[in-house]
């Protein structure tokens, strides 16, 4: 890496790294889901092996995307806006670089124990203990960084978009450790410290937690910075951020029990975790409407600027998924969409559009600015990635839609003497065309991934050639 | 309504729920309520001077909070209130309603079998291999087969690895139809056990002599050997004609039809496996989950697989 691009006041180094490796774990992850995808239509793919089964790939699909992929995009985006937005660098570049190989060194522990069949069992909570345990001090030293920078802020306000990286950062330390206590037995198996429907609601208290503050609040400080940057308009509504901040967090700890619906769990748990969940729609709404409504006189460059078309898609993608969710924890509802594709694509609703579309926009405003250049190598292939995006979005979640509610109501469906009108079997059967369309959009996803990193990998190669310092102001 | 404090959690964990519960929801409404309005006046734009600071340059306004979106808050929190007086919420309070998920189980089965039972009921009183000639019996029963029963005996019901084929001629467990209703009402538990003690010669023997019941290629020498360890440890159960005992599952060795041969596994290995291994067969009680009188409907059905037409 050239020195010329050292930026004289600020640690742009780990944020550089951190924002490379955001693109090639998305292009791995996203790999992975297409596989999987393929492998419910044609299920040979597995190829009869142990390492490559649904049920081990699975798990490497998910912590590669929301670790690996949002990880890395959550650590350099924040690293980034905390420098620029506190103007100070960051504090201890020796323990952000350890966050940086230590978060990685835990990427490929799962890579590599993951496919072997070692796991807990726990859902986006796979990996064995001595992997957690590295994940814990990579957090700490994560929050002592983050922390510590704004301690030592040259400002005298702390910018809405620290809040919101600040308490995903604590929650996650949290919810992490807690979740993850067990008793280890062997070098790579351990026991759960809970048991039953206790470690069942402390895994989903953990699971809807992973969602709002890793998946949710980490990515709306991503939005709170890029969004009214790229759009050069200030921010809507300060007050609305502090509502909706103070809200969101309160509430999104209570929403768990909805994972666990008509469950062992008792029927005063179940009904907290709906009505906290209806409550949450406003507040996640609250975010939606800050980031749209930052836009109010900047609509029109919309037309020339495919970055900030990414960063209002996933703003529309994120309100569109807050309130499926909350319809989804609805009991009446949740009995018709549980165990169905319906919630496979109200995640993906929300890690595609919402997750991956914030991140790539912010990438899009990031990576050339951290290479001393004001625009990606190719504005138009921005474009293309967008649609291709957008396109292979909506061609995953409306197949999903019509195969959840297809197999929920062919599942409850009755013939006039009482007997099941359908076998289970028969709801795989007509879930096949949905799987086939579910897997053109995630190949559309895939290609859009690869062109951005071509176009990476373009200004990347263009600012090394050119060699020079940086016109910069701290 | 005598029942609205159901008391399955202690009174202090009770309570702790209850005031965290109503504290969240009133930090939720205060939070609304304190930042209702600004004392600013929009420009000409519609929005009201900024903050004053800047962050990188990034400015914010001090919007009021959309009208809407206010009401839409309150809205749902005020519906919450409204759910957690309904429904079982806040700790031991059982709500007014009385609903729980389990009542909730019970009256749509006790619903269902109001209107199910007389359709099956009036099957009840047809002997089964009169009822298996009842086509349309039988539609209703192949339902109940292909939901409940055709995981491990297969659509087709010819069973797989481990599960009986039920089209055959073959009863582990005899084929009338008071044996059939009795399989599926009370279950069967298989238990061949292990000879392992034997020594690998013997089961080597015994292995020849098995086969050669079947009149498959075998091993004429050991087959011999295998005889007379046949007659001391297998013919209690099996017969000494191998033809074995439906009094007590055990199956017949003579007919060349191997309930363990794994897929691509040879009829001598599989035999083989069963002696040093022994098996565990077991059919679950169907009575409990689908009743008398399906159980009825599915026994009919089952024989009527193994009837020439």
């Amino acid at each position: 890496m050239s020195t010329a691009l050292e930026h004289p006041t600020y640690n742009y180094k780990v944020v550089r790294q951190f924002a490379i490796m955001t693109v090639v774990w998305g292009i791995v992850g996203m790999l992975l889901g297409v596989i999987l995808a393929a492998q419910l239509v044609w299920p040979q793919l597995n190829l009869d092996l142990p390492w490559t089964s649904f049920g081990r790939l699975r798990p490497l699909h998910t912590n590669a995307v929301i670790f690996a992929f949002g990880g890395s995009a959550l650590f350099a985006t924040s690293y980034y806006v905390v420098q620029r937005t506190c103007q100070t660098r960051l504090f201890a570049d020796k323990l952000a670089a350890f966050t940086f190989w230590g978060w990685q060194a835990v990427i490929l522990s799962a890579v590599v124990t993951l496919p072997l069949g070692y796991t807990t069992t726990k859902e986006y909570a796979e990996l064995e203990w001595p992997i957690n345990i590295l994940i814990a001090v990579v957090w700490v030293s994560y929050a002592i960084v983050f922390l510590g920078t704004i301690k030592l802020r040259r400002t005298s306000h702390i910018y809405v978009a620290n809040w919101f990286f600040a308490a995903f950062i604590l929650t996650v330390a949290v919810l992490h450790i807690v979740n993850n206590l067990s008793i280890p037995v062997t070098a790579f198996y351990s026991t759960s410290i809970y048991a039953g429907t206790i470690d069942a609601m402390v895994q989903w208290w953990y699971g809807h937690n992973a969602v709002g503050f890793f998946l949710t609040a980490g990515f709306l400080g991503m939005m709170y910075y890029f969004v009214p940057k790229q759009a050069e308009r200030p921010v809507y509504s300060y007050r609305l951020s502090i509502v909706h901040f103070w809200a969101l967090i309160m509430v999104y700890m209570w929403a768990g029990p909805h994972h666990l619906h008509y469950t062992a769990l008792p029927d005063w748990a179940q009904s907290l975790g709906m009505i906290m969940s209806i409550i949450l729609l406003a507040p996640s709404w609250g975010g939606m409407i800050n980031g749209m409504m930052t836009l109010s006189g900047a609509w029109h460059k919309l037309r020339t600027d495919p970055t900030l078309r990414f960063l209002v898609v996933a703003l529309s993608f994120y309100g569109m998924s807050t309130f499926e969710g909350p319809m989804m924890a609805v009991k009446t509802v949740n009995a018709l969409s549980h165990y169905t594709d319906w919630t496979i694509g109200h995640v993906h609703a929300g890690a595609l559009g919402w997750v991956a579309m914030i991140t790539i926009g912010s990438m899009y405003h990031l990576i050339p600015r951290l290479f001393g250049r004001t625009e990606m190598h190719s504005v138009g292939l921005i474009a293309v990635h967008f649609w291709l995006a957008t396109i292979g979005t909506v061609l995953y979640i409306a197949s999903m839609w019509v195969n959840g509610i297809l197999q929920g109501l062919m599942w409850r469906a009755i013939n006039p003497d009482g007997t099941l009108m359908y076998t289970f079997i028969e709801a795989v059967e007509a879930s096949g065309p949905g799987y086939i369309v579910r897997l053109v959009g995630g190949l559309f996803w895939v290609v859009g991934m690869l062109i951005m990193a071509y176009n990476v990998f373009m200004t990347v190669k263009r600012s090394e050639a050119a060699r020079q310092p940086i016109p910069q102001t701290a | 309504m005598n029942n609205l404090w159901d008391d399955s959690l202690s009174g202090f964990w009770s309570a702790w729920i209850i005031v965290i519960t109503l504290g969240s929801l009133v930090f939720a409404f205060w939070l609304l309520y304190a930042n209702r309005k600004t004392d600013k006046t929009p420009d000409a734009e519609g929005n009201v001077e900024t903050t004053g600071h800047a962050a990188d340059g990034i400015e914010e306004y001090d919007n009021p909070l959309p009208r809407w979106w206010l009401q839409l808050y309150i809205g749902t929190i005020v519906f919450s209130l409204g759910y957690l007086l309904l429904y079982p919420g806040l700790g031991n309070f059982a709500g007014l309603l009385g609903w729980t998920q389990e009542g909730q189980w019970e009256e749509e089965v006790a619903r269902a079998e109001e209107r199910f039972t007389p359709i099956f009921a009036q099957y009840q009183e047809v002997p089964i291999p009169e009822l298996a000639q009842d086509d349309e019996a039988m539609q209703v029963a192949e339902r109940i087969y292909q939901n409940n029963c055709a995981v491990c005996h297969g659509a087709n019901a010819e069973g797989g690895y481990g599960f009986p084929n039920l089209t055959d001629d073959d009863w582990l467990y005899g084929g009338e139809p008071e044996q059939i209703v009795t399989s599926l009402e009370q279950g069967r538990n298989g238990l061949m056990p292990s000879w392992q003690q034997l020594g690998a010669e013997n089961i080597e023997n015994v292995t020849q002599f098995v086969l050669s019941l079947s009149g498959l290629e075998h091993d004429a020498e050991r087959a011999e050997q295998g005889a007379s360890t046949y007659a001391s440890v297998c013919t209690a159960c099996h017969g000494p004609e191998g033809t074995g005992n439906q009094g007590l599952g055990a199956p017949n060795l003579t007919n060349d039809t191997w309930l363990y041969q794994a897929p691509g596994q040879s009829v001598a290995d599989s035999i083989r496996q069963t002696l040093r291994n022994g098996r565990n067969g077991h059919m679950p009680a169907q009575e409990a989950y689908i009743g008398e009188e399906r159980v009825h409907l599915v026994a009919a059905y089952v024989y009527s697989l193994s009837q020439e037409d």
